[in-house]
């Protein structure tokens, strides 16, 4: 997939959650990728910041990061 | 309750009916002509007289209030001779041309002239007439043929009183009085076309040119209008398979007898010179198409989608279902893509318009729909219109919020456009505010800090009905400065005390309704805005009676409908996620297949992969990304790249270019099934005529399932609606029989509401407490620069609708030949722009060229075009940023530069054949 637009993507759902608590921030995108990204989507966004996900909101990669395949 | 006798029968009716009702309740018809159902009484025509015991003269029954004990009499000596002398007057100055005449058989006229015995006309026909009037061609779809006027007043006042526009009158007095459109022609004029005044006519004087040209009907159907999401009910009128007119039905819970210039006359697209009818493949894109026979498409399409699965895996074919189709259409597709196809990537053109809708409201309430029906605005104080603009999209519903409008509900325009209905006849918005686009979160949450700083919350309504904790999030967070109306002053441009002024309005004017659009959804932030559209609602005790509500209104006539059958690839019918269990389980037991329990490809998704070489075929049902879909370059770049595109459609649309499949459709008048509507209303589609294609589109995907080896074995669609209900909750109470008993029902439909449900959330939410959710302004990523100053926003008009390919295909094109470039005269004086020159928009994506129409409706630095001709190119303009939670593009928001130039761009050279100015149609 074209891994500038799962970033910016992300990047934006981390926006919205973002107005919120941290905890329920990072519950909330998680939750959102889960339901609405493919599992191939999901898992080249979290291969990409496992690789150091250059760019990701810090938000969107502690959620990611948490992710469970 | 008032009781009397009409004719000596006894007859007991409201208090204010008059006795021209009252004795149709009795059973008794009085002679009438300027009255009818739909319009307020006028009492012209004087033949309506009646005779009252104990009062004098003969009054005019339709003008007459019932009193209790009155004794009417209809008939007698005295009236049947006053009526015979009115006819003789009327008589007296109408040409004796019934036979030839186009309303034979269907005039009032001529009817009064059989009820009064009219026998003869003691004043001849040599007197002064009107006989040689001249007769209004102008319009496209009817003709005003003077000299057959009575003068009645009825197209008039159904100008008036049923579309609000006001654009007929009478001119002069006496003899010399007649109707005028303003005097200039009906073209010419600020008439609509939406056939009000036709229907009203009790003579030939305003008649459909198709009724001219065909004759009388001789039987119809009764459905649904395959256009905007108002869902109006029709008769078809037919001549054997012919349409000859198509005539709103009084019965419609939606439309109450009104129609508009699409669905009224629009219908010619259905038999289309260009509508194709056999199917075609071809291997590549390059070859020319080859003309075969049902079996051989479908078996080459299966073939295709199985070998493609075959070679890159399950997961490299997808599907697009269809707002435009029927229900059980779309539920079809999903089935076939889930069930057949093995995977979850089905999605619909929702996408692209109202998905933050289905996200917004489900998040806060708890459902994915509107939460009132359409009379719910008789019940509002105010009405709160945002990115919408009803009289050109949704123009019925208009007519009755105008109506409401006129009555003395308060009106709140959130638009940056001046929209018609912030200032027309006997309407004017109480607030316009006028935002920069891009900027609505900004807005409503300086709305609601106005309501919670300002001491306006309902608080009774938030602690019973609303979640605790996350109302008092919201309610500090909204609080906080950066959200008061002064501080998004800067960023909105509307001036902080027009915000306080309508958040004050809003909140304490009684009943309030929103009522919203695509302005809302297609943003970065568009599920944001409705979920603080909702919160406004909530806190303020909006929800969950008549009057109130949040109201999106559907653009197309089934997106609705399309989302409701699970055509998003997360969801199953009845938006349940497709990670649910039990539900995955019902769905798996009821189609004897195992299902994913992952999301499948949303449309960008499926672009992408395509370009990334995992998604190489595509099922699309009656949906144009090619021309619909943002950033046209890379959706062209994607079809491109795929092996087996099928094209479900009545013409060959711009995605048909890149498809190797193309499967004709059919139109709504050649099939069975049901439409729903903005409001949640199923209204049923009826087989008008056969399919011209040989099948109806549900038959087709039935076809493809089987080839694919997937048995479906419906024998009709009331069979799918079945189906549908049996594994949907909301729908569980839905059969053909019973929406052909009750004419349309709105879902929730089941045990708890076997009628169905107008209003939702009465006395509780659907997901229990009502959720208020953080809603943070976030400004689009787009941003204007030197290079880019100008933003770019779309919309539609009246007369056309969405790509066009439809109404493109009907004399509509005599109102919009082209999609034009608004600008405002600032912007155009600042750039040497006039009207009418060709202007260059050019975008960060790309480059096309539009005629400029100088214009006030917009603020400085806001241009806006319409989107209804291929080569007019906004798509290639826009960007691909999106909705954060649903991918739903930013439509509304692109930052451009308007430049004066002498040439098209050269793709339009290109789209165009080396032409340098658009083929009629084009």
């Amino acid at each position: 997939m074209n891994r500038d637009r799962m970033v910016h993507d992300a990047n934006q759902i981390a926006l919205y959650f973002a107005s919120g608590p941290r905890d329920e921030a990072l519950a909330g995108i998680a939750d959102h990728l889960k339901k609405f990204w493919t599992p191939r989507m999901r898992q080249e966004i979290e291969e990409y910041v496992r690789a150091g996900g250059g760019g990701v909101h810090e938000l969107a990669r502690d959620a990611i990061a948490k992710l469970v395949p | 309750m008032i009781s009397l006798q009409i004719d000596g029968k006894p007859v007991s009716v409201p208090e204010g009916t008059k006795i021209l009702q009252a004795a149709a309740a009795a059973g008794v018809k009085i002679p009438k002509l300027c009255a009818t159902d739909s319009l307020q009484p006028f009492g012209s025509c004087r033949l309506c007289l009646v005779e009252i015991e104990g009062r004098r003269g003969t009054p005019a029954s339709c003008t007459t209030p019932v009193e209790d004990g009155m004794r009417v009499t209809t008939q007698s000596t005295k009236l049947a001779k006053l009526r015979r002398g009115t006819m003789e007057l009327y008589i007296s100055d109408h040409p004796l041309d019934c036979l030839t005449c186009a309303a034979n058989g269907d005039c009032e006229l001529q009817d009064m002239a059989g009820a009064v015995g009219l026998r003869e006309v003691r004043y001849g026909y040599a007197g002064a007439n009107h006989l040689k009037a001249a007769k209004d061609e102008s319009n496209p779809y009817f003709t005003f043929d003077a000299s057959k006027c009575i003068v009645c007043s009825r197209c008039v006042r159904a100008c008036e009183e049923v579309q609000g526009t006001f654009a007929l009158t009478i001119d002069g007095r006496g003899f010399a009085s007649k109707v005028s459109a303003g005097n200039k022609s009906f073209l010419e004029s600020e008439c609509v076309s939406c056939g009000a005044c036709v229907q009203a006519c009790p003579t030939a004087t305003l008649m459909e040119k198709s009724i001219i040209d065909h004759g009388q009907p001789e039987h119809s159907v009764i459905t649904t209008c395959a256009y905007c999401g108002v869902g109006c009910t029709f008769e078809a009128e037919m001549q054997g398979n012919e349409v000859v007119r198509m005539t709103p039905y009084d019965d419609g819970k939606a439309n109450h007898g009104h129609s508009c210039v699409k669905g009224r006359f629009a219908w010619g697209y259905a038999t289309h010179k260009e509508r194709v009818l056999k199917p075609m493949i071809r291997a590549k894109t390059s070859d020319p198409w080859r003309e075969v026979n049902w079996e051989e498409a479908i078996a080459y399409t299966a073939r295709e989608f199985r070998r493609i699965q075959a070679q890159y895996g399950r997961d490299s074919i997808g599907g697009i279902t269809s707002s435009r189709c029927t229900n059980e259409e779309t539920y079809l597709v999903q089935k076939v893509i889930r069930a057949a196809f093995g995977n979850n990537n089905t999605d619909t053109c929702a996408r692209v318009c109202h998905s933050p809708t289905g996200y917004g409201l489900k998040t806060a309430f708890g459902t994915s729909a509107g939460t009132q029906d359409f009379d719910s605005v008789d019940d509002a104080d105010v009405i709160v219109v945002i990115g919408a603009n009803p009289t050109d999209a949704h123009p019925v519903f208009a007519s009755q919020m105008k109506r409401r409008l006129r009555a003395g509900a308060k009106l709140i325009v959130i638009d940056p456009r001046r929209i018609d209905l912030v200032k027309s006849a006997h309407i004017c918005a109480d607030y316009h505010l006028a935002l920069r686009p891009g900027t609505n979160v900004a807005i409503i949450n300086a709305l609601a800090h106005v309501v919670v700083t300002e001491g306006l919350v309902d608080e009774a309504y938030v602690t019973e009905r609303c979640e605790a904790a996350a109302f008092e999030q919201w309610r500090r967070f909204v609080a906080e400065e950066r959200n008061s109306p002064e501080a998004v002053a800067a960023i909105t441009g509307v001036p902080a005390a027009e915000i306080r002024g309508a958040a004050r309005l809003y909140a304490t004017g009684g009943n309030a309704a929103i009522y919203y659009g695509l302005g809302v959804t297609e943003h970065s932030q568009g599920s944001t805005m409705v979920m603080g559209m909702a919160n406004l609602a909530m806190a303020t005790g909006n929800i969950g009676k008549r009057g109130v509500g949040i109201n999106p209104l559907r653009g197309q006539n089934n997106v609705q409908g399309s989302c409701d059958m699970g055509s998003f690839p997360h969801e199953f019918p009845g938006y349940r996620h497709v990670s649910e269990d039990a539900t995955r389980a019902a769905f798996e037991k009821a189609w004897g297949v195992p299902l994913q329990a992952e999301p499948g490809l949303r449309i960008p998704n499926m672009f992408d992969a395509a370009l990334d070489g995992s998604f190489k075929g595509i099922y699309v049902q009656g949906e144009d990304i090619a021309q619909s879909d943002p950033n046209l370059q890379h959706v062209s770049a994607a079809l491109s790249a795929m092996e087996c595109v099928v094209v479900q459609d009545l013409f060959l649309n711009e995605t048909a270019g890149f498809a190797h499949v193309f499967l004709p459709g059919c139109s709504f008048l050649e099939k069975d099934g049901t439409f729903t509507n903005a409001e949640r209303r199923l209204g049923r589609v009826r087989k008008a005529m056969p399919p011209k294609n040989g099948l109806a589109d549900w038959e087709i995907t039935m076809a493809l399932s089987n080839a694919m080896g997937y048995p479906m074995h419906y024998a009709h669609p009331s069979e799918i609606m079945d189906e549908i209900a049996r594994l949907t909750p909301t729908f569980a109470g839905i059969s053909y029989e019973k929406l052909d008993r009750l004419g349309s029902v709105q879902w929730p439909c089941n045990d708890d509401a076997p009628g169905g449900t107008p209003v939702m959330h009465v006395g509780g939410f659907a997901r229990g407490k009502g959720r208020f959710t953080i809603t943070g302004f976030i400004p689009t990523d787009e941003r204007t620069t030197a290079r880019f100053p100008l933003i770019l926003t779309t919309g539609r008009i009246l007369s056309q609708y969405n790509v066009g390919a439809q109404t493109r295909r009907t004399a509509n094109v005599v109102w919009h030949e082209e999609d034009l470039l608004e600008i405002h005269p600032l912007d155009a004086e600042n750039r040497g722009i006039k009207d009418g020159d060709l202007v260059a928009v050019a975008s960060r994506e790309g480059e096309t060229s539009l005629r400029a129409q100088v214009s006030e409706r917009m603020q400085p630095g806001v241009v806006y075009t319409t989107f209804h001709y291929p080569s007019s190119g906004a798509n290639v303009v826009t960007t691909e940023f999106s909705d954060w939670a649903t991918n739903c593009p930013e439509y509304k928001v692109t930052a451009v530069q308007v430049r004066k130039t002498e040439r098209v761009s050269e793709w339009q050279r290109e789209w165009w054949g080396g032409h340098e100015s658009r083929p009629h149609g084009a």
